[in-house]
């Protein structure tokens, strides 16, 4: 019954929303109300609700294609519900009394995407799981093409166009495995069950891949990324760069890595290769951008490269470490983009060469920049730390010749991301102040709240992670049974 | 007696506190209360580690676990405490000085308006939190954290005053050549992790006990980890080839100086060979490069200090120099020894710093010893205390430094004859440039400008107390060490330190010692007199030779890297933003989406090319396909 709920609020907040007409006092209102009650409902069905059976959801659904409507709140759904109902709540507490051209599509679109974004996390039936997918990016393409920045009709074209391919493969994969099972099922459970020979695995690992790859995104699939998160607005870029590139790491870990082992520990070594060289690559350009979004943008490519070759790493500390990283890359990249949009709402300039001097006339927002900098540089006692921490020794522990190759290049990245976040903060908050940036940004009362608990968060998670490990236990350990090629081996 | 052990938590916690208080409530503080929030707490965690200290010299140790920071599957990272000879003696240097240091504080940055007063504690106490971290720790990431937390405190305080951009220019090198050394640092604790499943000192090295040299742990795994454990320690503590950051690092106020960048945080990297002792004990390579590596960075540094003229710059570079002598007794073996060192270098070095501090407060900011002169007259404490400093830097008997480089020496004399030559040319060199500093300084005609001489006056009590404190450890603080040879019942600290570091036993008899030390004393005395000779009247304008252009550019070394490494990279960066990703990448992509719209327009009779109403009608479709889904069924 959770499960559903978690499905239908934001999905009846987002019609709700387009009632609300152009007013933007109900349109928030709306928009906090129903964020708020999903987080809070979230928030219940993990502690006081803990019961499994609330936990499952099954109604018939395109029957005659052998696929129901059928959602499960596992400890991976429960983590990215969780991070997607706090990331939202935040965004409402934060575009509180801001300015937005027409409010209430604009939330409209938010919650819709926020629903579709529910039912990947949640679905075990493969042609939900592809419904949702398309589902969830429609709303992404309505919010960058109108409320986007100047080249938003070219790049938004790009990134519906490039996503929407991806996705178009994955389907065939999926109506080809369903062909496979015994009662032509969608259900999850009937596809795990499918068995394919290597190249089999090989070839429909090629098909699902794009899909994941493309919507992470993995280094070389990336390019329609820093063009959207630019053109984006800042709210929506953060929904998309917080929550959404989860629906990548989920869709590899759910429906790929269980389905088709065999081919990736064969193709491992490209993959991860792939992964981890787009961790330099990402760092050094993020390095020369002059725009604070695009440096934002590829020092996420960073990061999730790490997270990608975590995945395909495959043991019990990288799946941990991922899982852990999926919910505090969310809250740290939120943190980031929130900075970038009220000094670009406050100066009217994100441009890094017409800043500089923030921190003399603006204290309070230099101090919540650099904290949330030092959980994206992996600094310990953050909550950056201890995912990274865990990723990189599974990287090291990964069964691959390749190993201590792929741990050191990734590690570069760890240098690099010290050059550029510190190199930004120079420029931006340090130094003597200018005509744009005496200014002082006097944060709201909604801003500091959102940004203290953000800090919080990162405080908290970085000292005391372990909750939030256990949390994922239980499931990485049964991934992991699934997955990990000895263990595959002693069952033949 | 556990119970004290148990109130460990309290050392690293009260600074932490301070530093929230100090940077939380830095609009509403007073400098007054700012400055005894900082102190006091820093004094709370000395009295601490004191009754810890004696409880571990009663043949008390432990560790004190807290709770667990990470666990996943069997592999579990304890935060916990280790509390032994080698942490509890790190305690009282770090509380014992930074207190002192926090004191002198208060004085030295009085100018400052009250809420970068308290910014400036906060970051100070921050950092002792960090150090204590990292010397508390009982395994590699406790360790790690603490390591890296100081990394940040450093950053933070070299940027301190955030306007200057060569400051925070230094800010930046200091954290990312660490982070180079971090790097290695980590990867080191990922080959543990992955090769022992265990991370804490206990259980690692018994780990390495039962299976060194087998398959599970092969003689590769152990020079592996001991070589990058040292690269990490050449990013912390500043040597060859990653020192380059510590000189420019003294952009921060001078008790910074004192603090991190000369007593506590660049001794990190000591402390972690010395506590890994058992491990590098069993990677004869491994110590033969450290030896090398720490001579070569000792000698090198004390080349560029002679040849150095701002106050600060030579006492960065002498400090370099010290801890290179630091890594050479850890590279012959001598643990102990190095420790010894740490403990009286903090003394007479955090001493100069101060010493240095208040000659700069005198003289209204100026570091420029040409233009300095004279300054016995007016600031006798500050005359006295720096003498005493440079006495026990050089080596004389019987202040502190005489003791702990006779120490060093001895071992490295029985090593091997070559580096005991390098290393006492490189102790000569210390006494020299050391001595020059202190004539240009204090001797002679004032050379600065009438306003300042008008200025010149002696600090005040909190700035000249610490200084008093510190000169009386210069000098007694190395009895503690005094060898065999001169007194019986001696090496107090060897033996105290012995449950951790297993005790050296030289084969060496007293009249080589006596040889040993008369030679370099008397070395020393001729040096101090050379420097004498040519400083007490210095004029300036005297021309210099290339050679001593070449020291004074400090070897061109930072220019070479600037050339080498980061130009290289920058134009790469730029290179792939540029060409590969705009061009390359991006260019394939959009060439891909070009060939389909060309063949797209062709049938563009059919299509309208509007993705809004593709979208519309998809979700239209799907939606009528549901409800014809429902209404069939029911």
């Amino acid at each position: 019954m959770i499960a559903l709920l978690i499905v239908l609020i934001p999905l009846l907040g987002g019609i709700f929303s387009f009632g609300t007409r152009a007013n933007k006092k109900a349109a928030d209102l709306v928009f906090m109300l129903f964020t708020a009650g999903l987080l809070t409902l979230t928030l219940l069905g993990l502690t006081i609700f803990n019961d499994p059976t609330l936990y499952r959801f099954s109604a018939p659904w395109l029957s005659s294609l052998g696929s129901s409507f059928s959602l499960l709140l596992d400890p991976l759904a429960k983590v990215l519900c969780l991070l997607t109902a706090l990331v939202y709540f935040l965004l409402a507490l934060y575009m509180n009394g801001k300015s937005v051209q027409k409010p209430a599509a604009f939330y409209g679109w938010l919650l819709l995407a926020q629903a579709g974004m529910m039912g990947v996390f949640l679905a075990t039936d493969g042609l939900l799981f592809y419904f949702c997918w398309e589902l969830a990016l429609i709303p992404m393409y309505f919010l960058s093409s109108i409320w986007g920045g100047a080249r938003r009709i070219a790049v938004t074209f790009k990134f519906f166009i490039y996503t929407f391919l991806g996705s178009v493969l994955m389907l065939a994969g999926l109506i080809y495995l369903q062909s496979q099972t015994p009662d032509q099922s969608f259900a999850l459970s009937a596809l795990l069950k499918v068995k394919l020979s290597t190249a089999q695995q090989s070839w429909l690992l090629w098909l699902f891949l794009p899909a994941f790859a493309i919507k992470l995104p993995l280094f070389p699939f990336h390019t329609w990324q820093p063009d959207t998160y630019e053109e984006a607005p800042t709210p929506v870029t953060a929904v998309l760069s917080a929550v959404m590139v989860k629906m990548g790491v989920l869709g590899l870990l759910r429906w790929l890595l269980p389905f088709f082992p065999l081919a990736a520990y064969q193709w491992g070594d490209v993959i991860m290769g792939l992964a981890v060289g787009g961790i330099v690559y990402a760092s050094l350009i993020a390095w020369r951008q002059d725009d604070l979004k695009r440096l934002v943008a590829y020092s996420s490519i960073a990061h999730i490269g790490l997270m990608g070759a975590a995945a395909f790493a495959a043991n019990l500390a990288s799946l941990q470490g991922l899982c852990f990283q999926l919910f505090a890359h969310g809250i740290n990249i939120l943190g980031m983009w929130l900075v970038v949009d009220v000094i670009e709402r406050n100066l009217g300039t994100r441009k890094i060469s017409e800043l500089g001097g923030l921190a003399s006339h603006s204290p309070a927002l230099t101090f919540f920049t650099i904290i949330i900098a030092l959980a994206n540089i992996a600094l310990p006692l953050t909550n950056g730390f201890v995912g990274e921490l865990l990723m990189f020794t599974g990287l090291l522990a990964t069964k691959s010749n390749f190993a201590w190759v792929l741990t050191v290049t990734a590690g570069l990245g760890i240098i690099l991301s010290a050059v550029y976040t510190l190199g930004m903060i120079r420029s931006v908050f340090f130094g003597e102040s200018n005509a744009v940036t005496s200014r002082p940004i006097n944060l709201s009362i909604q801003e500091q709240l959102v940004l203290i608990v953000i800090v919080v968060m990162i405080l908290v998670f970085g000292i005391y992670p372990q909750p939030m490990l256990d949390v994922t236990a239980g499931y990485t350990d049964q991934l992991f049974r699934q997955i990990d090629i000895s263990y595959l081996f002693r069952k033949f | 007696m556990q119970d004290i052990f148990q109130l460990a938590y309290w050392i690293p916690l009260l600074p932490l506190l301070g530093a929230l208080l100090n940077g939380l409530g830095r609009n509403h503080l007073n400098r007054t209360l700012s400055g005894l929030v900082g102190s006091a707490t820093v004094l709370g965690s000395f009295v601490l580690s004191l009754l810890i200290f004696f409880q571990v010299k009663a043949g008390q140790s432990g560790v004190v676990h807290y709770f667990d920071f990470i666990r996943v599957g069997s592999f579990s990272i304890p935060f916990a405490f280790q509390i032994d000879a080698l942490s509890s003696l790190f305690l009282l240097i770090i509380t014992g000085v930074g207190f002192l240091i926090h004191v002198y504080s208060t004085a030295y940055m009085h100018h400052e308006e009250p809420a970068h007063f308290a910014r400036y504690f906060a970051y100070l106490n921050l950092f002792v939190f960090s150090m204590l971290l990292l010397v508390l720790g009982s395994n590699y990431v406790i360790l790690f954290m603490g390591w890296e937390g100081v990394g940040l405190c450093s950053y933070l305080l070299i940027g301190y005053w955030f306007k200057n951009p060569a400051y925070t220019a230094a800010a930046n090198k200091a954290f990312i050549m660490n982070r180079i050394g971090d790097l290695a640092f980590l990867v080191a604790l990922f080959w543990i992790i992955t090769k022992s499943g265990v991370v804490g000192f206990q259980e690692f090295f018994a780990f390495v006990q039962q299976h060194q040299f087998t398959d599970r742990f092969t003689a590769t795994d152990i020079t592996v980890i001991t070589v990058l454990f040292f690269i990490g320690a050449t990013g912390k503590s500043a040597q060859l080839p990653l020192y380059t950051w510590l000189p420019d690092a003294m952009a921060g106020p001078t008790p910074v100086s004192a603090l991190i960048h000369a007593a506590t945080m660049v001794t990190a990297g000591i402390y972690l060979i010395a506590r890994s002792n058992m491990l590098y004990s069993l990677a004869p390579h491994t110590l033969h490069l450290i030896s090398w590596v720490g001579l070569m960075t000792a000698l090198l540094a004390a080349s560029i200090a002679v040849a150095q003229n701002d106050i600060k710059k030579v006492l960065a570079y002498s400090t370099v120099s010290q801890l290179g002598f630091m890594f050479l007794a850890l590279g012959t073996g001598a643990y102990a020894a190095a420790v010894f060192h740490v403990m009286t270098h903090a003394f007479f070095k955090a001493l100069l710093f101060l010493g240095s501090g208040s000659v700069i407060h005198a003289m209204g900011g100026e570091q420029d010893i040409r233009n300095m002169g004279g300054l016995s007259k007016k600031l006798r404490v500050t005359y006295i205390t720096f003498l005493i400093g440079c006495i026990a830097i050089a080596g004389v008997p019987p202040f502190s430094g005489f003791f702990s480089k006779d120490a060093i020496l001895l071992s490295v004399f029985l090593h091997s004859p070559i580096q005991y030559a390098l290393a006492l040319l490189a102790a000569l060199l210390t006494a020299f440039y050391m001595f020059r500093l202190l004539f240009l300084t204090f001797s002679g005609r004032f050379r600065g400008t009438q306003e300042q001489l008008h200025h010149l006056h002696e600090s005040p009590l909190a700035m000249t107390l610490p200084l008093v404190v510190l000169a009386v450890l210069s000098i007694v603080g190395g009895w503690v060490g005094i060898p065999a040879a001169l007194v019986p019942d001696a090496e107090a600290l060897h033996h105290f330190l012995s449950p951790v570091i297993p005790v050296l036993t030289h084969a060496v008899s007293h009249e080589t010692e006596y040889a040993l030390m008369a030679l370099s004393t008397g070395l020393v005395l001729v040096m101090i007199g050379a420097a004498w000779m040519r400083y007490r009247n210095y004029q300036p304008g005297t021309p210099a030779n290339a050679f001593i252009n070449l020291l004074e550019n400090k070897w061109y070394v930072d220019e070479l890297y600037q050339k080498i490494i980061v130009q290289p990279f920058y134009v790469l960066a730029g290179w792939l933003r540029a060409i590969v990703e705009a061009k390359g990448i991006d260019g394939l992509v959009n060439g891909v989406g070009r060939a389909v719209q060309y063949s797209a327009r062709q049938l563009r009779l059919v299509q309208s090319g509007q993705v809004g109403l593709y979208v519309l009608l998809m979700v239209l479709s799907m939606a009528i396909m549901l409800l014809i889904q429902f209404f069939i069924r029911k």
